[in-house]
């Protein structure tokens, strides 16, 4: 700047560049502008030693350990909620399958077997109320007979029956059900067997419906 | 004007830890509906279907507050100083 010109920033500002002002518009102090150092930007290491007395690497890498384990911990939250919304989804999918199933028009009576065609203690495996349904008929005695889903309740593996044993063995893992009421005796099985309701017409056995219970 | 956080780094850790418990009990309060609720289901009981199913949404929806009330504290305001 030529001698004698007026500098126009000092006209507007003569604390402008003065030491401690440079480069500012003379409104605060350069100090004001100095970067803070945030406690919580600070890499902590994970022996809590200080900085001095580090391994040279560790100032290649310098991981914050307790922000590390935060945000571990907020990864996780976040995906105990998106467990959370699954089992949401899935109670829902459960309530939509009991609405469907209450649509659904109940089963009609099939008929089985004659009464002639199973001697006492002898059993038949028939399909009820869908073709691959299925289901165990067993005569007890002269005047009893029993249908029971043929599905363990367990893992639906077919359960066998031992008439003279008065069971119903599911050989996969060894579950047992009481032939006369279908409840479970022994093993995993959660509930009994699902009852097939019986209507002897004359000499023919009838399915009427299917009678699922949870005791 | 400064930026600053309602809580410090070790506070949020613990409220973190705080939530997570709860989180994971709700959670598991879910797991065990969801199974009773098969359970009846299968079993030809299909009255605890829609109670169940409202009880499990209320829980989603604590954890989602829970969440939301996580992202709020790290979310930096802002503070004259």
């Amino acid at each position: 700047m030529p001698d004698g010109e007026m500098n126009p920033r000092a006209a507007l500002d003569p604390r402008v560049n003065t030491p401690g002002r440079e480069g500012l518009t003379g409104t605060a102090p350069a100090s004001r502008y100095s970067a803070i150092r945030d406690a919580e930007q600070i890499s902590i290491p994970p022996d809590f030693r200080p900085a001095d007395a580090q391994p040279a690497w560790r100032g290649d890498f310098p991981i914050d350990w307790p922000q590390d384990q935060y945000v571990e911990r907020r990864d996780f939250m976040k995906f105990m909620v998106l467990t959370s919304f699954a089992f949401v989804v899935g109670q829902c999918w459960v309530a939509f399958e009991s609405w469907w199933r209450a649509r659904r028009a109940p089963a009609v009576g099939q008929r089985i077997a004659s009464v002639d065609d199973l001697a006492i203690g002898a059993a038949i495996v028939f399909d009820y109320p869908a073709p691959h349904d299925n289901c165990v008929l067993v005569r007890v005695t002269a005047q009893e007979f029993v249908a029971y889903s043929q599905k363990c309740t367990h893992l639906s593996c077919a359960v066998i029956p031992r008439p003279e044993q008065g069971i119903l063995h599911c050989p996969c893992h060894e579950g047992v059900f009481d032939l006369r009421s279908g409840r479970v005796l022994a093993g995993p099985p959660p509930r009994p067997l699902p009852r097939i309701a019986l209507d002897i017409r004359g000499r023919d056995i009838f399915a009427t419906g299917v009678e699922s219970r949870t005791s | 004007m400064a930026l600053r956080r309602p809580f410090t780094r070790d506070q949020r850790m613990t409220v973190i830890l705080g939530m997570l418990a709860f989180v994971v009990m709700l959670v598991l309060l879910q797991l065990w509906l969801l199974t009773a609720t098969m359970n009846a289901y299968l079993g030809g009981d299909d009255s605890v279907v829609w109670p169940a199913a409202g009880a499990s949404a209320f829980c989603f929806l604590l954890n989602v507050g829970l969440l939301r009330y996580l992202s709020r504290l790290e979310r930096p305001t802002r503070e004259s100083g």
